[in-house]
């Protein structure tokens, strides 16, 4: 959870100064914040939970790429404005169905996190599903983009829902995932790509190329200075 | 013992100074601790910034109002909501040319314009200069301006 809310946030705090209007590029800044202050949440109750004395920086800055949990594809590169989008759109109806569950959950902080979690999750949504809207059922270029970008991310869900010892329930998230992003895609004159044999093992600690270019940016200062403060 | 609610009551927030901590309901309670307070705070928004200068700002003036040892405890269930918003709070934002959230459940929203009070106003985009505001625009006195976000 807090890994990939830290990558996707650092991710799209790369549009910052770069966005194709200023109110996308103050959008992109706001929820980036938001992920990363999700990220801050989670890290720093897993710091608590491992009991070895780190706290959420520690595990941000100081930790190996084989040791982030992330999903692959929140550490893609942001691509053009479209994948920029439909990235978050899927990633953003998973993270309804989870943060919905871990809320109602027995773990009394992790529901709190993820109550808090869920409201700002709800309005990203409402973000990502309009720009998808716009993209595909826009003009020529925009559907062909924004239909490009699908078909590239879309075998890299299929990582989100494979059950293992840590997540035994992650199949029964795929039917309220589909059941938002299908209509969604419909409306958008989208077509879901056909399923394929790859699966992606980020979550397993076995990376893309594109995280080590990541942790190397975001982690640079700690290593170089470690402990620096502001 | 000074009245530590009174003087939290003093603490502006730092993105909208014109209203307090307390009333926008960022603290959720205050306990007495041998030796001093406890004061129990909860993020509006996950990653908003303000929270460590809210918090270094409590430290600060309770200490300076004799409360002995202060202590910050962030408290994040219930989740912040607008509605926990003091209504007194609300035109205090409306004077300062923020139109104040809508209760969370209230639909269809019709956003008035703080300056004109027209109902006539557009979104402009759902994020603006701070992650709690949403970027508006009067369609009657053409003015924009920031609405609070109902969360």
């Amino acid at each position: 959870m807090g890994d990939n809310a830290l990558i996707l946030g650092q991710r799209l705090a790369e549009w910052l100064g770069h966005g194709p209007q200023l109110e996308e590029d103050i959008a992109a800044a706001n929820i980036a914040l938001d992920l990363i202050g999700q990220a801050r949440l989670w890290l720093a109750l897993a710091g608590r939970l491992e009991g070895r004395g780190r706290d959420e920086e520690a595990l941000a800055y100081q930790r190996e790429q084989h040791e982030f949990r992330n999903c692959t594809m929140v550490e893609l590169p942001n691509g053009d404005y479209a994948f920029t989008i439909v990235r978050r759109m899927l990633f953003d109806a998973y993270q309804r169905v989870l943060l919905e569950r871990l809320a109602s959950g027995a773990d009394g902080e992790a529901a709190a996190i993820a109550a808090k979690s869920k409201k700002e999750a709800d309005y990203h949504w409402r973000h990502s599903a309009d720009w998808t809207l716009r993209f595909g059922d826009g003009t020529e270029e925009s559907h062909r983009r924004a239909q490009s970008a699908l078909d590239v991310l879309w075998p890299y869900t299929a990582e989100l829902f494979v059950r293992d010892e840590v997540d035994p329930e992650a199949e029964s998230r795929r039917g309220p995932w589909l059941a938002q992003v299908e209509p969604l895609l419909e409306e958008a004159t989208l077509a879901v790509p056909a399923a394929t044999k790859f699966l992606s093992s980020g979550t397993r600690g076995v990376h893309s190329e594109h995280l080590g270019y990541i942790l190397a940016e975001m982690q640079f200062l700690q290593r170089a200075y470690p402990g620096a403060r502001w | 013992m000074v009245d530590a609610w009174e003087v939290l009551s003093g603490i502006g927030d730092p993105e909208i100074p014109v209203v307090s901590i307390t009333e926008l309901g960022i603290v959720r309670g205050v306990a007495r601790r041998p030796g001093g307070v406890e004061v129990a705070i909860t993020p509006t928004y996950s990653g908003c910034p303000a929270m460590q200068v809210i918090e270094e700002e409590i430290i600060a003036r309770l200490k300076q109002a004799g409360c002995g040892e202060v202590k910050v405890k962030i408290q994040l269930s219930p989740a912040w909501s607008t509605d926990w918003i003091a209504p007194a709070a609300r035109e205090k934002l409306r004077a300062f040319g923020i139109a104040p959230p809508l209760p969370v459940n209230l639909f269809p929203r019709s956003v008035g314009c703080p300056r004109c009070g027209s109902a006539r106003t557009e979104r402009v985009s759902e994020f603006g200069s701070t992650a709690c505001k949403a970027h508006y625009r009067c369609l009657e006195c053409l003015e924009p301006f920031d609405f609070f976000k109902p969360l």
